[in-house]
C-alpha cells in the first residue's frame, strides 16, 4: 500500500503545487520540496526495516501491492520494491530534491504548472521503477513522456520545441514497439498456458520459440536502448538535455536514462536469458562504440550542456556493456555506474544552469578563469569533472571497475577497446575543468560565488559521490539479491562465462 | 407485429415521434431552446427505451431489421453521440444568424437513419438508413447559408455521396442478381473462396459506397474540404454518427468469428487500412487548419479500426468497438472545444488561434490537452485502451503487418498532435486570463466527455464486458 502512496504522494503535490501557485509561487515551490521529502524519507524507512533480512532472500519483495484492475486481460495494479527499485527510487527522489531547489530561482514563470509537471514526471518514473505488472509498466512509461515534454517545450532554451517533439517522437516510436511485444508475450503466454496475464512474475517462464525470444527482445530492447541512449538511436539526447531547463536536464539525465538501463536488467534479461545470451556480443560491441563515440564527440563540444550530455552516451556505454556482460559482477558495476553517474552528471548540469544563470551562456569558449571570481563553485565544478571522468575514490570509478572487470572475463578485446573510453573521458574532463575554471579570466568575469542554497544542492551531492566512491557496499548490498534472481534466469549466461 | 416487436422497436419509433413532434413545435411557434429540448429529451427518451427492448432481444423485426446486444450497443453509442451534437450545437446556432430550428430536425433524422443501418439486415433498410443519413447531412453541412465555405463543401459532399450511393446500389444489385437474395448475410457468402465473380465485384461495389462514408483511402477525397466547410457541431456529426453507422454495419456482416479476415475481401480491405493510417497521418502533417488535421487524423483513426476488424477472432469485433467508443468521447471533446472557442463571426479552426490558449483559458486548453493525448492514444486516456485492444486483437492473429503499419504511422501522427499542443503551450504576448462566460450546455458537454475520457482510460471493464458479450452473440 506504500508504495500506491509514494505515487500519489506525488500526483497530488504537482496538483496542490499548481492550485496553489496562482497565489504563492514560493508556496507551491515548497509544497513539491515537501512531497517529495516525504517519498525520500518513506523509502528510507522501507529500506532500514529491510536492511536486516535483505540478503536472507527468502522473499522476493520487501513489500507490495496488489489489486485487481482489468480482469478481462489479467492485468492487475501490482507494485512491488526490491533491492534494486529501492535504490533507483532513493536516486529519484535524491535528484528530485535537487532539481526543485535548482529550479528555486531560475524558474519564474508559471512555477506552479513547472512543479506540477516535474512531480508528475517524478510520478511517473517511481511507477515503472515499482511496476511488476507489464501493462502497468507500459502505462508508467508513457506517463513520464508528456510532462517532460511540456517541462522541455515551455521552459527550454531556444530550440525547445524541436527537442522536445524529437524527444517525444524517438520515445513513442520505440515504446509503441515494446507495447506491441508486450501483448505478443502475454498472447503466447496464454497460448502455453490459457492464462491471460500481464504480470511480471507468472510471464518469467513463458516457454518461447528461439527466434520469437529474439523479436520479442527485440521489441523491448529498442525501447530501451532508446531511452538509455544507444549509440545510432541517441540523437534526440544532445538536443534534449540542451534545450531543456536545468531540472529537466537533471532530470532526464539523471533518471529518465536510468530506466532505460532498468528495463533492461528487470525485464530484458530475465524475460529472455537466451535471446540476451545470444545477442550479449552484439550489444557489448554496441555499449564499446558508444563509450568511444560518446566520449569522442563530448571532446569536441564547445557548449557545456552538450558536452555533459554527450558525456552521459559515453557513459550509459559503460552501463549497456556491464549489463550485457553476463556476470554479477559487472551488473553491479553497471546499477553503481546508473547511481553515480545520475548524480555526478545531473551535478554537472546543475553546474551548467548556475552558469548560465549567472553569465547567460554555455559556451565554454566565453568561460575561463572562473577561478578567480568564484572559487567554491569552480572547485565544486572540479570535482564533478573529476567524477564524471572516473578519478578513483569518487562513484564512477567503481562503478567503471566493476563493469570492465566483469567484461574482461566475458570478452577480453572488447574491454580492451572499452578502456580507452576512460582516456577520451580524461581528456574531455580535463578539457571541462581546464578551459572553464582554471587559466586566465579574458573575459573578466565578476560573478557572485555561491549561496547557502547552491551549497545545499551541491554538497550533498558531493558527499554522496565519494560515499559511492568510498564504500559502495551499502548500496551493493541492497541490490545484490535483485541483480541474482535477474542473472538467476540467465542461468546458460552464467555457465558460458565461467567456461 | 406483437407487443415485442413494438418494444424493440421504441427507440426508432420514439425518434421518429420526436421529429414530428419538433416539426410541428416550429410549425406553431419558433423557439430555438423549446426545439433544442424536446430533441434532448427525445434522444434521452429513445436511449431509456433501450433498456426496455433489451430485456427481449434477439429479436427479428420482419426481415430488414434485426435487434440483438450489438445493435443495442451501438445505437447507444450513436444516440449519446447525438445528444452531445446537439448540446454543442446550441451556442453555436444560437450566435449565428439562422433559422436554427430546422438544424435539430436534421440532425434527429440523420441520427434514426444511421440507427437503422446499425440493426439492418436486409439491402433495402441498409439502403434507406444510408439514404436518410445523407440526406439529412447535405443540408446539414450547408446549413450556414452564409458561409460560402460551407455551401461549397454541402455541393462536394451532394455530388460524392450520390454517386458512391449509386454505386453501392450497383453492387447491391449485382450481389441479388447472382444470389437471388436481399439478405446482408450474403457479404458472408461473398467472403467464401468459391464465390463467383459477380458476387465479388459486387461486394467491392458495396464496398466503395462504405468506403466513402468511413471516409478511407482511396474514398477519402472529401473529407477535410467537408470537415473544413461543414460548421462544426455538423463535422463532429459526420465523425461521429455517420461513421459510427456505416461501421457497425460492415463489423456485423464481414466479421468472421474464428479466424482472420481472408481472401480477396481480406487482402482488398487490408490494403485501405494501411493506406488509410499512412496517407492520414501523412498528409495531416503539413496542415495548419486544426480542422483539416481532425479530418485527415480521422482518415487514419479509421484505419486504425479497421485493423480490428481485419484481425477478427473473438477479440476484433470488441476492440473495434471500443476503439471507436473511445474515438467519439474523444473527438466530440475535441470538436466540442473549438466550438466553445468559436465566436459569432468566425470558428476557431487554424492553429494561430490556439497559439498560448493555455495561458489564457487553462481550463479549456487543459481539456483539450486531453484530447489530444487520447487522440494519440497516450496511457490514462480512452485513446489508449482503444489502442491497446486493437494491438491485442491484431497481434492475436498475427497481423504484423497491420501492426507495424500501427505503430508507424500513429507516430507520425504524434507529430502533428503535439503541433497543436505547442501551440497552445507556446508563450503568447496576451497571456491575460480571459474572463469570457462559458456556454453551460457545452461546457456541460465538455466535462462530461473529459471525464468519459478518462473513465474509459481506467476503468474499461463494464463498457467491454457489455461489448464481449454483445459480439459474441453476433451473426
Amino acid at each position: 500500500m506504500v508504495l500506491l502512496i509514494l505515487i500519489l504522494i506525488l500526483m497530488a503535490g504537482g496538483v496542490a503545487s499548481w492550485l496553489v501557485a496562482s497565489s504563492n509561487a514560493t508556496a507551491a515551490r515548497w509544497i513539491a520540496l515537501l512531497s517529495i521529502c516525504a517519498d525520500f524519507v518513506a523509502t528510507i524507512s522501507v529500506w532500514i526495516a529491510n536492511a536486516g533480512h535483505a540478503t536472507a532472500a527468502s522473499q522476493r519483495w520487501f513489500t507490495e501491492c496488489n489489486f485487481q484492475w482489468i480482469p478481462q486481460f489479467g492485468i492487475r495494479l501490482h507494485l512491488a520494491i526490491d533491492g534494486l527499485s529501492l535504490v533507483m527510487l532513493l536516486l529519484t527522489y535524491f535528484l528530485g530534491i535537487m532539481a526543485i531547489l535548482c529550479s528555486w530561482t531560475e524558474i519564474r514563470e508559471r512555477a506552479g504548472f513547472f512543479h506540477f509537471n516535474l512531480l508528475w514526471v517524478l510520478a511517473g518514473i517511481t511507477g515503472v521503477f515499482l511496476s511488476m505488472d507489464l501493462f502497468l509498466f507500459y502505462l508508467f512509461w508513457e506517463l513520464m513522456l508528456v510532462p517532460m515534454y511540456l517541462l522541455i517545450g515551455i521552459w527550454g532554451h531556444e530550440r525547445r520545441i524541436y527537442a522536445a517533439t524529437k524527444f517525444f517522437l524517438f520515445t513513442q516510436l520505440s515504446g509503441l514497439l515494446m507495447l506491441v511485444a508486450i501483448i505478443s508475450l502475454a498472447i503466447l503466454h496464454q497460448q502455453a498456458t490459457g492464462v491471460l496475464t500481464f504480470d511480471y512474475e507468472q510471464l518469467l517462464g513463458t516457454a518461447l520459440q528461439p527466434n520469437t525470444a529474439l523479436l520479442l527482445m527485440l521489441g523491448f530492447f529498442i525501447a530501451f536502448a532508446v531511452k538509455l541512449p544507444i549509440f545510432p538511436l541517441h540523437t534526440w539526447l544532445p538536443d534534449a538535455h540542451t534545450e531543456a531547463p536545468t531540472a529537466g536536464s537533471v532530470i532526464l539525465a539523471g533518471l529518465l536514462l536510468k530506466t532505460g538501463a532498468y528495463g533492461l536488467i528487470r525485464l530484458v534479461l530475465p524475460l529472455f536469458p537466451d535471446a540476451a545470451h545470444r545477442l550479449a556480443p552484439l550489444m557489448m560491441t554496441i555499449g564499446v562504440i558508444g563509450i568511444l563515440y560518446g566520449a569522442v564527440l563530448a571532446v569536441a563540444q564547445s557548449d557545456l550542456k552538450r558536452l555533459v550530455a554527450y558525456t552521459s552516451v559515453s557513459h550509459m556505454g559503460f552501463v549497456l556493456l556491464g549489463i550485457f556482460a553476463g556476470n554479477e559482477i559487472a551488473l553491479e558495476g553497471a546499477v553503481i555506474q546508473m547511481v553515480s553517474h545520475g548524480i555526478s552528471t545531473g551535478a554537472l548540469f546543475i553546474m551548467a544552469g548556475l552558469l548560465q544563470e549567472r553569465m547567460h551562456t554555455r559556451e565554454i569558449a566565453q568561460m575561463g578563469g572562473l577561478w578567480e571570481t568564484m572559487p567554491s563553485l569552480s572547485g565544486a565544478g572540479l570535482v564533478f569533472a573529476m567524477a564524471s571522468l572516473g578519478l578513483p575514490g569518487l562513484g564512477d570509478f567503481v562503478g567503471e571497475f566493476l563493469v570492465l572487470l566483469g567484461a574482461y572475463r566475458a570478452n577480453v578485446s572488447l574491454t580492451v577497446v572499452a578502456t580507452l573510453g576512460l582516456l577520451a573521458a580524461t581528456l574531455y574532463g580535463l578539457r571541462l575543468g581546464q578551459s572553464a575554471f582554471q587559466g586566465p579570466n579574458p573575459h573578466h568575469w565578476k560573478l557572485p560565488d555561491m549561496s547557502f542554497r547552491e551549497w545545499a544542492i551541491l554538497g550533498p551531492m558531493m558527499i554522496c559521490l565519494l560515499w559511492l566512491g568510498l564504500y559502495p557496499q551499502p548500496v551493493l548490498n541492497a541490490v545484490r539479491p535483485s541483480l541474482a534472481t535477474a542473472s538467476q534466469q540467465a542461468v546458460p549466461l552464467q555457465e558460458v562465462v565461467r567456461r | 407485429m406483437n407487443s415485442a416487436h413494438l418494444a424493440v422497436a421504441s427507440p426508432l419509433l420514439l425518434m421518429s415521434a420526436t421529429t414530428v413532434i419538433a416539426m410541428l413545435a416550429i410549425a406553431i411557434q419558433r423557439n430555438h431552446l423549446v426545439v433544442a429540448a424536446i430533441s434532448l429529451i427525445g434522444v434521452g427518451a429513445s436511449l431509456l427505451s433501450l433498456l426496455f427492448a433489451a430485456s427481449d432481444i434477439p429479436q427479428q423485426l420482419t426481415s430488414l431489421l434485426i435487434f440483438d446486444p450489438y445493435s443495442v450497443i451501438y445505437v447507444a453509442l450513436l444516440l449519446c453521440a447525438a445528444a452531445f451534437v446537439i448540446l454543442l450545437s446550441y451556442n453555436y446556432l444560437k450566435q449565428r444568424h439562422e433559422h436554427r430550428e430546422e438544424f435539430y430536425l436534421l440532425i434527429l433524422l440523420a441520427t434514426t437513419g444511421s440507427m437503422v443501418l446499425v440493426s439492418s439486415r436486409h439491402f433495402m433498410s441498409l439502403f434507406l438508413g444510408l439514404e436518410l443519413l445523407s440526406i439529412s447531412l447535405y443540408a446539414l453541412i450547408a446549413y450556414i447559408r452564409s458561409e460560402t465555405v460551407s455551401i461549397e463543401a454541402g455541393i462536394k459532399y451532394l455530388v460524392l455521396a450520390a454517386s458512391s450511393s449509386s454505386v453501392l446500389l450497383f453492387g447491391l444489385a449485382l450481389i441479388y442478381a447472382e444470389s437471388g437474395s436481399m439478405d446482408l448475410s450474403q457479404f458472408a457468402a461473398a467472403l467464401n473462396h468459391a464465390a463467383t465473380f459477380p458476387l465479388v465485384a459486387g461486394l467491392m461495389l458495396v464496398l466503395t459506397g462504405v468506403g466513402f462514408k468511413l471516409a478511407v483511402v482511396p474514398f477519402h477525397l472529401w473529407t477535410p474540404d467537408v470537415y473544413e466547410g461543414a460548421p462544426l457541431p455538423v463535422t463532429a456529426f459526420i465523425a461521429t454518427v455517420s461513421k459510427g453507422g456505416m461501421f457497425a454495419l460492415i463489423l456485423r456482416w464481414l466479421h468472421p468469428h474464428d479466424a482472420a479476415l481472408s481472401g480477396t475481401l481480406g487482402l482488398v480491405l487490408s490494403i485501405i487500412s494501411i493506406a488509410s493510417m499512412l496517407t492520414g497521418n501523412l498528409l495531416a502533417l503539413t496542415q495548419t487548419s486544426v480542422k483539416r488535421i481532425l479530418a485527415y487524423s480521422s482518415i487514419s483513426h479509421m484505419g486504425y479500426a479497421l485493423v480490428a476488424l481485419l484481425a477478427g477472432g473473438t477479440l476484433g469485433a470488441p476492440a473495434a468497438t471500443y476503439y471507436l467508443a473511445a474515438y467519439f468521447a474523444t473527438i466530440l471533446g475535441a470538436f466540442g472545444v473549438m466550438t466553445i472557442l468559436s465566436g459569432s463571426d468566425h470558428e476557431a479552426a487554424s492553429i494561430e488561434d490556439y497559439r498560448g490558449l493555455f495561458w489564457r483559458r487553462p481550463y479549456i486548453a487543459a481539456a483539450f490537452t486531453v484530447m489530444l493525448l487520447s487522440l494519440a492514444g497516450i496511457p490514462l486516456t480512452a485513446g489508449f485502451l482503444g489502442k491497446f485492444y486493437v494491438i491485442a486483437a491484431g497481434a492475436s492473429q498475427s497481423r504484423w503487418v497491420l501492426l507495424f503499419t500501427l505503430v508507424v504511422s500513429s507516430t507520425i501522427g504524434l507529430f502533428y498532435y503535439l503541433r497543436v499542443l505547442a501551440a497552445m503551450y507556446a508563450k503568447s504576448s496576451d497571456t491575460h486570463p480571459s474572463r469570457t462566460t462559458l456556454p453551460l450546455p457545452a461546457t456541460i458537454a465538455l466535462a462530461v466527455l473529459t471525464a468519459l475520457i478518462f473513465v474509459l482510460g481506467l476503468y474499461p471493464t463494464p463498457l467491454w464486458n457489455a461489448i464481449v458479450s454483445a459480439a459474441g452473440k453476433l451473426g
